[in-house]
């Protein structure tokens, strides 16, 4: 059972990353406009230079 | 399409990093314009229309925003909103200036994302904590058992810390006003929870609830930010119909020229000129000009009236054929506009006393969970003499009684309703408007600009002769009176041409249009300037020198679906009435016509107001639709409110409900769905209820092991937002 002692560290820690990042896409607006987002990539126009 | 570098996925949205990236570059203040795109739906469109945006000079970014279809421009401060709109009404998209000022709140909706924020780390906790517990409840043991409790509450503590917030501090509230609310038994189930999980595992006992603490604060949560999503939505709405008026005025100069000013810039003494169409931006007097006034959105009247110098004029009322001049006597907060908002405050006090159904629920829930844990409590202290074995039962009834499903109950409901009447075009403001609306049984129409759309058609032109209609049309066509317009329309459409040989055709703004004809003089205008009596009904008169003028009358055209409404609403057993303040004579026109039995006519606003208050005094639960100022203290005195989206703002905001749309047909749906959505909360209520007589006697009787908690909670939770969801699928 020793492998509990890895296991359970990287399994929050993975999971804090994934909160991490969630916190980052609402800090920086991106659910403001879900619909426009949502049709924003089907638009070819930022292939060759994506919009920052 | 503009691509300097920007700093976020969405900048125009994003005012920090987007003013900072351009405070760098350019030092001189920027222009923040705002735009309504009502008609933008597809990718192509957002390219389309930000590609023109920015190929407007001196345009630095567009982004649009199609969630709540609006353009944001960063552009020189040279650039106004009408180039843009220009720009956008050549590439065929209808745009409409929105007042950024007006709008600033919404972009920055803190409390929405604060509370997603907390919802995720939540979310985050709950997942990994519930893990662990499906690890003990499969049979751990001993020391792994230890570990995974103390791992469990080293990711509960501090996501509960951060989290459950909202419940401490609402509760705090509450308790330290004297009151209970639904927050006091949540924080108390948290934290006991907590506090027992904490001495428990230090004990190495073999229950501990941090899962379920965490997923009662998730639920909860989830709940919370569904109801803050609901009115946000709303609210956002309900800025946007404030914004589209934006607050500008053409103040005279000294040098005779005109600027455009703000009208919060104003001062008393300042000459306005108000154009032909234009509202009033201000109290005042005329000092040069002759025109006409229609003041049908403040007085309910339907008649223009006779403008000219010397006389009072009032903000909001709209200036019909020449130019005026006015000169301000009150301005902003001091004008007739703003006055009405004292009777509204005073009538709103009375509909504040409305406590909202789950505040009676938290009435009757709060006090009985607190006694039953205690209860449960003090028996097994009596009857083991074990405050361990005790206080863990006092918390699993806490958590039991889950108050979850009671956080979700109302919430889940409520926004299933709004959503679904906000697609038919309804807005709704407040959050209690929907149960207010369940419960009526009387309702108050206006008829000026409610029932009716503002617009006149005539009535009697099969009582003319050809000839009359043709020099009438040929007269009509001279001038943009309203009365002009429609008369123009109904001949053309008769199929009558303009009669020939009309000369020296000429608008007398006040007046009427004027024209020789066969060396006749030839009149087309208000009674007394044509020598006629002066009647009730709305009319144009026709003089040919030399004979009898004769009338043409018109009447206002029945807005879109208001027959309907009022057909549903009488088969729905409402009792109708229609109040006005316009005369008599087209009061009862328009009564009859709808078959309303009950009307009262030249109605001011304090006895609009004073008759809705009678009404609830007699025990009925009025629902009052109207849009001018002379209904808004009505609005506000009234159970629940309607105001269609051409009301003037300050009737807007004295009513719960907002129509979006021309048509007044989803009034009737709106309080079906209204009744379904009680109904559902009410089962919802039931549904919760029917968990804690079942899940409450094994907690007391210590059965509930924490797989228990976990189960009844998240069963109740489910069950309670599916039966809420069941709204959506009828029509």
């Amino acid at each position: 059972m020793n492998i509990l002692a890895y296991l359970i560290p990287i399994s929050v820690f993975l999971g804090a990353v994934g909160l991490a990042f969630f916190v980052y896409t609402v800090r920086s607006r991106q659910y403001d406009d879900p619909e426009g987002d949502a049709r924003r990539i089907l638009s070819d126009e930022y292939d060759d230079h994506p919009k920052p | 399409m503009n691509t300097a570098a920007r700093p976020s996925a969405c900048p125009a949205c994003s005012a920090a990093p987007a003013a900072e990236d351009l405070a760098a570059r350019a030092p001189q203040k920027n222009a923040r314009i705002a735009l309504s795109l009502p008609t933008i739906h597809c990718a192509g469109c957002i390219t389309t229309v930000e590609k023109g945006l920015s190929a407007h000079p001196g345009v630095h970014s567009a982004r649009v925003n199609l969630t709540l279809k609006r353009a944001s421009v960063e552009a020189d401060p040279d650039v106004t909103a009408e180039d843009l709109t220009g720009v956008l009404d050549r590439l065929g998209y209808e745009a409409h200036e929105l007042d950024a000022g007006t709008l600033s709140a919404t972009e920055t909706d803190r409390a929405g994302r604060d509370l997603m924020m907390r919802l995720a780390v939540a979310g985050f906790a709950s997942m990994n904590v519930m893990l662990l517990s499906i690890a003990v409840w499969s049979g751990a043991e001993g020391v792994t058992r230890d570990l995974f409790h103390w791992v469990s509450a080293a990711i509960a503590l501090p996501a509960i810390a951060f989290s459950a917030q909202p419940f401490f501090r609402n509760a705090w509230a509450a308790l330290s006003a004297g009151r209970l609310n639904m927050d006091v038994p949540i924080s108390l189930a948290i934290l006991l929870a907590v506090v027992t999980s904490l001495w428990e595992t230090s004990l190495s006992g073999e229950h501990a609830y941090f899962d379920a603490a965490i997923a009662l604060t998730f639920f909860l949560l989830a709940g919370r930010f569904l109801d803050h999503r609901t009115r946000a939505v709303a609210r956002s709405a309900a800025e946007e119909l404030a914004a589209l008026e934006v607050p500008r005025a053409l103040r005279v100069r000294d040098d005779g020229g005109t600027e455009q000013v703000a009208i919060a810039e104003l001062a008393a003494g300042d000459l306005v000129l108000v154009r032909p169409g234009g509202r009033m931006p201000v109290d005042g007097e005329i000092v040069e000009g002759a025109s006409e006034l229609d003041r049908s959105l403040l007085t309910g009247e339907t008649l223009p009236v006779r403008a000219q110098p010397g006389m009072a004029v009032s903000a909001g009322e709209v200036n019909l054929t020449g130019p005026l001049t006015v000169r301000a006597t009150a301005v902003g907060e001091e004008s007739s506009l703003h006055r009405m908002a004292e009777l509204v405050a005073v009538a709103e006090s009375g509909r504040s006393r409305y406590t909202s159904l789950a505040d009676k629920a938290a009435k009757l829930y709060a006090p009985g969970v607190h006694i039953l844990a205690a209860l449960s409590f003090a028996g097994w202290l009596l009857w083991s003499g074990d405050l361990r074995i005790s206080l863990n039962i006092a918390a699993a009834v806490l958590i039991i009684t889950c108050p979850c499903a009671l956080g979700l109950a109302v919430p889940a409901v409520t926004t299933a309703a709004s959503g679904r009447l906000f697609r038919k075009g309804l807005l709704i403001k407040n959050a209690t408007a929907l149960e207010r609306l369940a419960q009526v049984d009387t309702v108050v129409l206006d008829k000026t600009g409610t029932l009716t759309a503002g617009t006149p058609v005539l009535t009697n032109l099969d009582a003319h002769e050809g000839q009359d209609l043709g020099l009438a049309l040929a007269l009509a066509e001279g001038s943009a009176h309203p009365l002009s317009r429609a008369l123009a329309e109904a001949a053309r459409a008769a199929g009558v041409k303009p009669a020939p040989g009309i000369e020296a055709l000429a608008e007398v703004p006040g007046h009427g249009t004027e024209a020789r004809w066969q060396g006749r003089r030839v009149r087309l205008g208000r009674a007394d300037w044509v020598g006629a009596e002066t009647g009730v009904t709305t009319a144009a008169w026709l003089s040919i020198e030399g004979r009898d003028p004769v009338a043409f009358t018109f009447t206002d055209r029945l807005r879109e679906g208001a027959e309907a409404a009022v057909d549903a609403l009488r088969a729905d057993g409402m009792r109708i009435l229609l109040f006005s303040g316009d005369s008599a004579a087209p009061v009862r026109d328009l009564a009859d016509r709808l078959g309303i039995a009950e009307w009262a006519a030249g109605m001011r606003p304090e006895d609009k107001a004073a008759r809705v208050e009678a009404l609830s005094a007699e025990g009925a639960r009025v629902l009052m639709i109207g849009d001018g100022l002379n209904d808004t203290a009505a609005l506000a005195a009234a159970h629940a409110s309607i105001s269609p989206a051409s009301a003037l703002d300050a009737a807007r905001v004295a009513s719960d409900i907002v129509l979006l749309g021309g048509n007044l047909e989803p009034v009737a749906d709106a309080i079906a769905v209204a009744r379904s959505a009680t109904k559902r909360i009410h089962e919802n209520f039931s549904l919760a209820t029917i968990y804690n007589v079942i899940a409450v006697p094994i907690a007391v009787i210590g059965w509930a092991t924490p797989l228990v908690a976990a189960l009844a909670m998240s069963a109740s939770s489910i069950t309670v937002s599916l039966n809420a969801l069941r709204l959506r699928g009828r029509s």
